[in-house]
C-alpha cells in the first residue's frame, strides 16, 4: 500500500496529491469501519455458539473469551431434557410451515380472483382488504383471543394457524404480480377448454413462482420467528413454539446459560440454513414486502 | 371507426349468458377462504374491540357494563400509559433515524457487486433473520456483568462494568442499540435495491458536469433515492410503535416501567389483570397512531406503482 502510493506521488502535481491522499485515507478508515461494524453485528451469533458448548465454570472464569476451553455438550442435553424440545420444533413446523403453506394457497386465491376475474362487490373486496392492510394485529388481538376461548382453539394448532392463515398484504402484493401477466394466457387457455381453477393452476400460478417463493420464505421466517401471538394463544408448554418456550425457560431461576444459548442456537438454525442456501429469496421478499 | 364497432359488438353480450354469470360465478369459490378468514379474525374483531373499548369488561363475570369513554379518560390520566406512550415513540423515532442512516452509509459503501461487499451485505442483513426472542436472549447475557462478553471487554480494558439493563437511565438506550442493531440490515437491503435503479447515465453525466462525490450524493443519488427511503422510514415507524418482544425479553419493560411500551402495558392489562376493557382502549389508541402512519404508506405504494 505505502509502496505503491509513494510510487505515484511523482506523476501528479502537488496538491492533487494531497487532496487525493486524503480521500484515499478516508476510503481505507470508513471500509476500516465497515468491517469492523460487520464483525461486531456478528460477533453476538459466535457468541451465543461459544456459551452454548462451555461450562458454567469455564464462562465465569474468563467472560472476555469468545470461543469454549473445551467442548462440552452439557448445554445441548440439557435444553433437551429439560424442555419437551422435539415436540417445540415439532409445533414451531407446524405452525410456521401449516400457516405458510395455507396462507399462500389462499392469498394466491383471492388475488387470482381480484386480479384475473370479474365478480359482485369486486371493488368493495379489495377496499376491505386494503383497509385492513393498516391494522396492527395487536388491536385484533384481545378480541380473537375471546373467540378462539370460546371455540376451544386455544392450545391447539388449529387455533394458531386458521387465523394467520391469510394476510391483507400477501394478497395485495399477490394481486400486483399476477394483473402484469398478460391476458392472452387466460384466453388461449379458455379457448382450449380449460375451467377457471386450470388456469389458476396450470397458468398463473407456475407464472408467479418467482413472487410466491418470495412469499413463502418470507412468510415463514415471520410465523418461526412470531412471539406475541403463540404466547397469547398457548398457555400449555406442550403447545408452544420455540421462542415462547424459550422465554419462559429464560425466566426460570438459576437458568443453565449453556442451555438457554443452546436452544437459541437449534431454534435459529433452520432459518440461518435456508438464508445461507436461499439468501436471494430473502433480500427479494424484504425489499419488496417490508415484512418482519 | 371500425375499431370502436367492433368492441361494441363485443362489450354487449347476449342477455342469457350474463344472468347466468351473475347466478353461479367461481370468484366467490377462490375468495372465499380468506375473505371468511380476515372476517372473523380482523374485521369483527377490529369492531368488537372498538365496543369492548366501551365497557368494563373482565374475563369470567357475566355483566360488562357500559362505561362510555371511562377507559379512555382512565388513560389520559394513568401515567403508566403515558410513560408507555413515551418510551415507544422514543424508540421508534431513535431506531427508525439510527437504522436509516446506518442503512444508508453501508448501502453506498457496499453498493458494488463483489465479492466482499456479497460477504459484508450477508453479515449485515444476518441479524434479521433471527427472531426478537433470540436477539433479546442473546443480548441480555452478552450484556451480563458476571458473564457478559461486552462487560468482560469493559473490564479487561479497564473500564466500568455498567449493569446494562439493570440501570434506569441506561436500559432504554441499551435497548435502542439491539434495535438498530437488529434492522439495520433491512434498511441497508431496501436502500440498496433502490439505489440499483439509479441509471449510471445519470452518475456519468453529472460527472462530466465536474460533480464531485458528494455532490452526486446529494443531487443524484438521495433525490432519486427518497421513495425507499420514505418506504423505509414508514415500516420502521410501524415496526418500532409495535415494540414488544425485545423489551419483554431482555427486561420485561423494567427497571421500574423505563421499558415498558405500549403492547407491553396492552398485554399487562389484557392477558395478566384480565382488564380488557382496558386493554382494548389501549390497542384502540395504538390503531389511531399506526393508522395515520399507514395512510401515508398507502400514498407511498401507488407513488411506487406509478414508477
Amino acid at each position: 500500500m505505502t509502496t505503491s502510493s509513494l510510487m505515484m506521488r511523482p506523476r501528479v502535481p502537488s496538491w492533487p496529491a494531497a487532496a487525493n491522499a486524503v480521500r484515499k485515507s478516508l476510503n481505507i478508515i470508513s471500509w476500516l469501519i465497515v468491517v469492523v461494524t460487520a464483525i461486531a453485528v456478528i460477533i453476538p451469533f459466535l457468541w451465543m455458539i461459544g456459551v452454548a458448548f462451555r461450562t458454567p465454570a469455564d464462562l465465569y472464569s474468563d467472560p472476555a473469551r469468545i470461543y469454549p476451553a473445551h467442548i462440552s455438550l452439557a448445554g445441548f442435553r440439557a435444553v433437551l431434557t429439560q424442555l419437551p424440545f422435539v415436540r417445540l420444533i415439532v409445533n414451531s413446523f407446524v405452525y410456521a410451515g401449516g400457516a405458510t403453506v395455507l396462507l399462500v394457497l389462499f392469498d394466491s386465491m383471492t388475488a387470482f380472483a381480484l386480479a384475473r376475474l370479474r365478480f359482485r362487490g369486486q371493488n368493495v373486496v379489495f377496499i376491505v382488504i386494503l383497509a385492513t392492510l393498516m391494522v396492527p394485529f395487536q388491536v385484533t388481538l384481545v378480541p380473537v383471543f375471546l373467540t378462539l376461548f370460546h371455540l376451544h382453539w386455544l392450545n391447539s394448532y388449529q387455533g394458531l394457524i386458521v387465523p394467520r392463515a391469510t394476510s391483507a398484504l400477501g394478497i395485495f402484493l399477490l394481486r400486483q404480480f399476477f394483473i402484469r401477466i398478460p391476458r392472452d394466457l387466460d384466453e388461449a387457455a379458455r379457448i382450449d377448454g380449460a375451467n377457471t381453477f386450470t388456469i389458476y393452476w396450470r397458468v398463473i400460478m407456475p407464472l408467479a413462482k418467482p413472487a410466491l417463493a418470495s412469499l413463502v420464505v418470507i412468510q415463514f421466517m415471520a410465523l418461526w420467528n412470531d412471539f406475541l401471538w403463540p404466547l397469547v394463544v398457548t398457555s400449555n408448554i406442550k403447545m408452544r413454539t420455540l421462542p415462547s418456550a424459550l422465554t419462559l425457560f429464560s425466566s426460570q431461576a438459576g437458568v443453565d446459560h449453556a442451555a438457554l444459548m443452546a436452544g437459541a442456537a437449534i431454534s435459529l438454525s433452520p432459518l440461518a440454513l435456508a438464508f445461507l442456501l436461499a439468501q436471494r429469496f430473502f433480500v427479494q421478499g424484504v425489499a419488496t414486502t417490508g415484512i418482519k | 371507426m371500425v375499431i370502436t364497432t367492433t368492441r361494441h359488438e363485443i362489450a354487449a353480450p347476449p342477455r342469457s349468458r350474463k344472468r347466468r354469470r351473475l347466478r353461479w360465478n367461481p370468484a366467490y369459490a377462490f375468495i372465499a377462504p380468506s375473505i371468511l378468514i380476515i372476517g372473523v379474525f380482523i374485521a369483527e374483531p377490529i369492531v368488537q374491540s372498538a365496543w369492548m373499548s366501551l365497557h368494563t369488561w373482565s374475563i369470567g363475570s357475566a355483566h360488562h357494563p357500559f362505561v362510555g369513554f371511562a377507559n379512555y379518560t382512565a388513560l389520559w390520566h394513568d401515567s403508566r400509559f403515558w410513560n408507555a406512550l413515551r418510551v415507544t415513540c422514543v424508540y421508534t423515532v431513535t431506531v427508525g433515524l439510527g437504522q436509516l442512516v446506518c442503512g444508508l452509509a453501508l448501502a453506498l459503501r457496499l453498493q458494488r457487486t463483489r465479492w466482499y461487499t456479497a460477504l459484508l451485505r450477508t453479515a449485515f442483513f444476518f441479524p434479521f433473520i433471527a427472531s426478537l426472542v433470540v436477539t433479546g436472549i442473546v443480548w441480555q447475557f452478552l450484556l451480563d456483568p458476571q458473564i457478559g462478553l461486552v462487560d468482560g471487554w469493559l473490564h479487561k480494558v479497564g473500564l466500568g462494568t455498567p449493569n446494562w439493563l439493570q440501570s434506569t437511565s441506561l436500559a432504554l438506550p441499551t435497548l435502542i442499540v439491539v434495535g438498530i442493531w437488529k434492522n439495520l440490515g433491512f434498511a441497508m437491503i431496501v436502500l440498496l435495491a433502490g439505489i440499483q435503479t439509479v441509471p449510471d447515465v445519470l452518475h456519468e453525466a453529472a460527472r462530466l458536469d465536474g460533480a464531485s462525490a458528494l455532490q452526486r450524493l446529494r443531487y443524484v443519488t438521495l433525490p432519486a433515492l427518497r421513495p425507499a427511503i420514505l418506504f423505509t422510514a414508514v415500516l420502521a415507524t410501524i415496526n418500532g410503535l409495535q415494540l414488544f418482544d425485545l423489551s419483554y425479553v431482555m427486561t420485561n419493560g423494567g427497571p421500574l416501567f423505563h421499558t415498558e411500551s405500549l403492547v407491553m402495558y396492552l398485554y399487562q392489562r389484557g392477558f395478566v389483570d384480565f382488564k380488557l376493557g382496558n386493554a382494548t382502549a389501549i390497542s384502540m389508541v395504538l390503531f389511531v397512531i399506526i393508522l395515520a402512519v399507514s395512510l401515508i404508506q398507502l400514498r407511498l405504494f401507488r407513488y411506487r406503482d406509478d414508477d
